[in-house]
């Protein structure tokens, strides 16, 4: 079943083209990995399947039952997060946002569901702890616990294992396929690993301000843009 | 004790008591979200143009705070609108904005009334200046920004907290960051004439400062600092009353006195 489907997408920043013929479909439970250098139109893309910048030309539509706004998205951290004083249960029930329509308080089932999240990462004991007292690979389980407040379908995530350590990335790698293969939510992650990305993704979008791959991470594997990127060793 | 009760058998200070709780409780609240966005500058600048504001009603013989009042909200969403910009960065907006607004006030002043005792209430603040109408006004709005900020306090939260993902949720961030500018200019203004313009900004950041060194969750920094807020609103009006001194800087120097002891608690921790 397809849940996302992007047509012949362009994004401009005044009038300058940073990204163009973007052409990919996901399907549920698929997990897409956008990879490409510095500057490539990652972000941008991200921007556009937020709705946050509307593209030039082209289309992105959302199917199955899902919408943009329900997206759970897994923002790069900021100086202000890193210090900013909040309980790891605070963090994680403001992901229940969006389904507070016009109420204004989060009812008993959204803090229920805040509480299932955070037991899903394993945080459950870091309850009334303060988040920035945390490791960083903490805080990064609080922000997907957060995430999955936000979503039941689609994971969006802004290159999680930025500034952890090897074992905390592993850890991290591992609880988002687990995330992806337990719970049947399709992710889209952007990473500039790509070693890790084609080893845990189902596809690969390879951006380089147009879309210059976008297939299966085994297709992939055979190009010869993989080999080029990935410095001619097989992987 | 009866000297306290004979402080309060006097109505300006009655007045005095129930504004400046409700304004200092208002400067609370809103202070934490400001201090950990990066806007406290905001409330200074907000101060500068109150006085700007104050100085031209009192010149054209105006109710002071149905001139300020709205005059302070519409700059607040001005530099809000600057900072989102980035024509002129936005510290450097504030600052301009700020003086300009002050040198208008001066040159008001000094061509209508001259430097007497109002201009220089407006600016270090008098418990004395609070007319009848402008404590109910005062009164009012607080109660206003209050529930407002109860009311919004989850979004307010989430907004402060992270924006691109509550914008990305599909949280209107720019309406409650308005909110929460317009929230502020209003007690800006509400505070300005007890604590004048050059110290307000002072009720707005130490609280929200001294909760922090102490509290690990956001509720917590919230309803520590309202409390220290109004404590040393408290002191500062006593010492003020009892020592004769400005009631403004009193009120400052007890925020100050607060924020070493949390600090040096927080240390040892």
């Amino acid at each position: 079943m397809t849940i996302l489907e992007c047509k012949d997408l362009c994004f401009s920043y005044e009038g300058k083209r940073v990204l163009e013929g973007v052409n990919f479909s996901l399907s549920a439970g698929d997990y897409l990995c956008v990879v490409g250098e510095n500057g490539s139109g990652k972000s941008t893309l991200i921007k556009g399947l937020l709705g946050l910048k509307p593209p030039e030309e082209g289309s992105i539509a959302f199917s199955g039952g899902l919408k943009s706004t329900e997206i759970g998205y897994l923002p790069q951290q900021t100086q202000v997060q890193r210090d900013f004083p909040a309980s790891v249960y605070e963090v994680v029930l403001s992901g229940c946002l969006n389904s507070l329509g016009t109420s204004l308080f989060y009812s008993r089932a959204l803090k229920q569901r805040a509480l299932e999240n955070m037991e899903r990462m394993g945080i459950e004991d870091l309850k009334s702890e303060s988040y920035q007292a945390l490791s960083g690979g903490q805080q990064q389980r609080v922000l997907l616990a957060r995430a999955l407040c936000a979503t039941k379908k689609l994971l969006l995530l802004d290159e999680p294992v930025t500034g952890l350590d090897p074992i905390a990335s592993g850890e991290m790698y591992n609880l988002i396929k687990l995330i992806n293969l337990c719970d049947n939510i399709s992710v889209i992650m952007v990473s500039h690993d790509i070693h890790e990305a084609v080893r845990y993704a189902t596809h690969i979008l390879h951006l380089g301000h147009r879309q210059l791959f976008f297939g299966t991470a085994a297709e992939y594997r055979e190009s010869s843009l993989a080999r080029r990127f990935l410095g001619g060793g097989r992987i | 004790m009866s000297q306290l009760i004979n402080m309060f058998s006097y109505h300006f200070m009655q007045r005095a008591l129930v504004v400046g709780i409700l304004v200092s409780l208002c400067a609370a609240l809103l202070g934490v979200s400001l201090v950990l966005k990066r806007y406290s500058m905001i409330g200074d600048g907000l101060s500068h143009v109150g006085f700007g504001a104050l100085a031209i009603a009192s010149a054209f013989n105006l109710a002071p705070l149905a001139v300020a009042v709205p005059v302070v909200v519409a700059a607040a969403v001005l530099l809000l609108r600057l900072r989102q910009n980035a024509a002129v960065k936005g510290d450097a907006a504030i600052a301009m904005i700020s003086s300009s607004a002050l040198a208008i006030g001066v040159i008001c002043v000094s061509l209508t009334t001259g430097m007497n005792t109002d201009v220089s209430s407006y600016m270090f603040g008098s418990v004395l200046s609070l007319s009848s109408s402008d404590a109910l006004l005062s009164v009012m709005l607080s109660l206003a920004v209050l529930g407002l900020f109860i009311l919004f306090y989850p979004r307010l939260f989430a907004v402060t907290f992270d924006e691109s993902f509550s914008r990305a949720t599909g949280t209107r961030t720019e309406l409650y960051n308005t909110l929460l500018a317009v929230l502020t200019a209003i007690t800006v203004v509400l505070g300005m004439r007890m604590m004048g313009a050059l110290l307000i900004s002072s009720l707005i950041i130490f609280p929200a400062l001294s909760a922090m060194c102490l509290c690990r969750s956001f509720k917590s920094v919230v309803v520590t600092s309202a409390a220290i807020s109004v404590i040393c609103f408290l002191l500062g009006l006593m010492s003020s009353y009892f020592l004769e001194t400005p009631t403004g800087a009193s009120i400052v120097v007890a925020d100050l006195i607060c924020y070493a002891l949390f600090r040096l608690l927080g240390k040892r921790k």
